[in-house]
C-alpha cells in the first residue's frame, strides 16, 4: 500500500488521524505527519480514513484490492 | 493533426516521458485515462520508480517515514515501458530521438519533458565531498542524512534558510540536535515570502533554538585528515565548528542534456506555452514537445502573463495532467495551465501554506491573527490588486483568498475580516529582495515576459 496526501488540499481536520493512528499524526496544530508506505494489516483503517477526509485530500493504492493499483506488487509490500 | 490523424496517434502513437517523478508519473497517468494506447515509454535517471520527496525533509528525517518507501501511489495502470536509472543526455528534435546515457536512443512521436531540478551543489568540489556534507533533493540523500542525525552529531550546520533549510533545521532541534543556520540574506524565506514574514519565521527558529546567522556567506568547510567535516567558515571571519553541514542553497534546473537541441531551454528551465508546449529557442512554438513540472515556466493569465517557473508539488500534478491531456488533442479541445500557485512548509510546529505568487507583492497586509500569536493570514497586494496570501497555522481560510486573488479582488483589503487586529489596517512594504539579487532560490520565481529572457540568471557567491 501507498499513500501521499496532497497537503495543499489537507485542512488539518484530523479523521484520518482519528481513523489510523498508526498511519496519520498531527503535528503541531495542523501539519500532518504520515507513513507513505503502512504494513499492510493498516488496510482496513487506512481505507476508512481515505473515505472520510472532508477534502479528499489521501490518494492510496492497495487499499480496496482492486482497480489498477500497483501496490500489492511493489517490492516493499508487506 | 487533423482528426483522423490524432486517432490513429491515440491508437498507435508513440510518446517518451523524460522524468520518472511526480510529474512524469502523473502525465502517464493521465495519457492512459484518456485513451491513450500507444506505446508509453518513461526515463528516469534514478534507479527508482516514482516517489514522493516532500516527506524527504519532514517525516523522514523526524524517523516517521522510511527514506526508502515513498513511492508514490499509482492511480492507474500505464503499462509503460521503463527505462530507469539511466538519464537522457540528448535530443533530436528533427529525427524524434532521445539519446541515453547508456547509448540507447527512443524515439517518439511526442515527447513530454519532466526532468525536474537537483540540488545546488557546494561550489568547492573538494569541500563538497567532504564526509559528512549533504545535499537534500533524493532519496538517496535524505537516507544519508537521516543515518547520520542518529548517530547524534555534535552540531548540524545548514547553509541557506530556505523552506528546505528551515525543514532541515526544525528536524535536528526536535530531536535535541544543535543546529546552526546561515543566511545570505536578512532573514528565513525571504526568496518565498518577503522579510516581514521571513522575520517571523528568523523569530519561530530562535525560540526553537537555532543559532540562525543572517547577512552572511560561507566561505569555506574545514575537514579533518581523515577527509570528515569538522567546521564551517563564514564571511564574518567566524567559525563553526560542525559534523554535519547541509549544503541548501536552491535548485538548478535540469536542462543540460537538451543544449544544443533547439529548444528555448536554459538555466531558467524550458519555456512553454500555456497549453505547455515548449519553445524553440527562436520563440516558435514546437508542436510535439511538450513541458511539466519543476523544469517547465509558462506564462500565466492571473499574474499579467509573466512566465512563472513554480517548484511546487501541486504544480508538478496539474500541469503533468493538462500537459498530456493536450498531447493528445487537436486545438480547439486543449486546456490552459491555470493552476492556482500554492505550497506548503511545515516547521518549528508551524504549517506554514500558500496560495497565489507573493513574490509580486510589494505590499503586506496582515488580514488576520497575529504574527506574534503566530497564527495568521497575509495578503500580498500588487499595484492595487490581491496577488497572494500566506497562512501560519491557519489554512481553513486560504480558499477564500485563493478566490479573492483569481477574481482580482482590490488591494489593500478593506472589508472587514475575522479577527483583524487594529495594528493591522494598513499594508506595510512586504520586502523582497532585488530580484536581480542572488539569493538562496525563490520557489517561485517571476522570469520576464519573453521565453528567451535569460538575464536574471543565479550567480554563485564569490569567495
Amino acid at each position: 500500500m501507498r499513500l501521499v496526501v496532497d497537503l495543499n488540499k489537507c485542512q488539518g481536520y484530523a479523521q484520518c488521524a482519528f481513523l489510523a493512528p498508526d498511519v496519520f499524526a498531527m503535528h503541531g496544530e495542523e501539519s500532518l505527519v504520515y507513513d507513505p508506505q503502512p504494513d499492510h494489516e493498516q488496510r482496513e483503517r487506512l481505507a476508512r480514513a481515505v473515505a472520510a477526509c472532508p477534502v479528499q485530500a489521501i490518494t492510496a493504492d492497495g487499499v480496496d484490492g482492486h482497480g489498477a493499483s500497483r501496490g500489492q506488487e511493489a517490492p516493499h509490500g508487506h | 493533426m487533423a482528426t483522423e490523424h490524432m486517432d490513429r496517434f491515440r491508437r498507435e502513437g508513440r510518446i517518451a516521458i523524460v522524468g520518472a517523478s511526480l510529474a512524469g508519473l502523473r502525465a502517464a497517468e493521465t495519457l492512459r485515462a484518456e485513451g491513450f494506447t500507444g506505446e508509453l515509454t518513461l526515463i528516469g535517471d534514478e534507479p527508482y520508480e516514482p516517489y514522493d520527496r516532500p516527506p524527504l525533509s519532514k517525516s523522514v528525517l523526524l524517523g516517521r517515514a522510511d527514506p526508502h518507501r515513498t513511492e508514490l501511489p499509482r492511480r492507474r495502470e500505464i503499462d509503460a515501458k521503463w527505462r530507469l536509472g539511466v538519464a537522457a543526455t540528448g535530443l533530436d528534435l528533427t529525427a524524434g530521438r532521445v539519446r541515453l546515457a547508456d547509448g540507447d536512443e527512443v524515439e517518439y512521436d511526442r515527447l513530454l519533458i519532466a526532468t525536474g531540478v537537483r540540488a545546488r551543489p557546494w561550489p568547492k568540489e573538494p569541500e563538497a565531498r567532504l564526509d559528512g556534507v549533504f545535499l537534500l533533493r533524493t532519496r538517496d540523500d535524505a537516507a544519508g542524512l537521516y543515518q547520520r542525525l542518529r548517530a547524534g552529531p555534535r552540531r548540524v550546520f545548514v547553509i541557506g534558510a530556505g523552506f528546505a533549510g528551515c525543514e532541515v533545521a526544525s528536524a535536528c532541534r526536535e530531536q535535541g540536535i544543535p543546529v546552526t543556520v546561515a543566511e545570505r540574506a536578512g532573514a528565513p524565506l525571504v526568496g518565498a515570502l518577503g522579510g516581514v514574514i521571513g522575520g517571523v519565521a528568523a523569530d519561530l527558529m530562535r525560540e526553537h533554538g537555532v543559532d540562525l546567522r543572517t547577512r552572511v556567506t560561507v566561505t569555506a568547510l574545514e575537514g579533518d585528515g581523515a577527509g570528515r567535516v569538522r567546521a564551517v567558515h563564514l564571511s564574518d571571519e567566524s567559525v563553526v565548528e560542525a559534523d554535519v553541514v547541509v549544503v541548501s542553497l536552491g535548485s538548478v534546473r535540469n536542462t543540460e542534456w537538451l543544449d544544443g537541441s533547439g529548444l528555448g531551454a536554459g538555466p531558467r528551465g524550458i519555456a512553454c506555452d500555456a497549453g505547455c508546449r515548449a519553445f524553440d529557442f527562436r520563440g516558435i512554438i514546437t508542436d510535439d514537445v511538450f513541458v511539466a513540472g519543476d523544469v517547465a515556466r509558462s506564462p500565466h493569465a492571473l499574474f499579467g502573463y509573466q512566465f512563472l517557473s513554480l517548484e511546487h508539488w501541486g504544480n508538478a500534478v496539474a500541469q503533468a495532467e493538462t500537459a498530456a491531456h493536450n498531447m493528445i488533442c487537436d486545438g480547439a479541445d486543449r486546456r490552459p495551465h491555470l493552476w492556482m500557485p500554492a505550497f506548503w512548509s511545515s516547521q518549528f510546529g508551524v504549517n506554514i501554506k500558500s496560495v497565489g505568487v507573493p513574490p509580486m507583492g510589494e505590499e503586506l497586509m496582515i488580514t488576520q491573527g497575529s504574527t506574534a500569536e503566530r497564527r495568521f493570514v497575509g495578503v500580498y497586494g500588487h499595484k492595487g490588486r490581491v496577488v497572494a496570501a500566506v497562512s501560519f497555522d491557519d489554512t481553513r481560510w486560504l480558499e477564500f483568498y485563493r478566490r479573492a486573488i483569481e477574481r482580482g479582488e482590490p488591494f489593500p483589503v478593506e472589508y472587514p475580516t475575522l479577527d483583524r487586529r487594529p495594528e493591522n489596517r494598513r499594508p506595510v512594504p512586504a520586502d523582497f529582495p532585488d530580484p536581480s539579487l542572488p539569493t538562496h532560490g525563490p520557489m517561485v520565481t517571476l522570469s520576464g515576459y519573453s521565453p528567451a529572457d535569460t538575464q536574471l540568471v543565479f550567480h554563485p557567491a564569490r569567495h
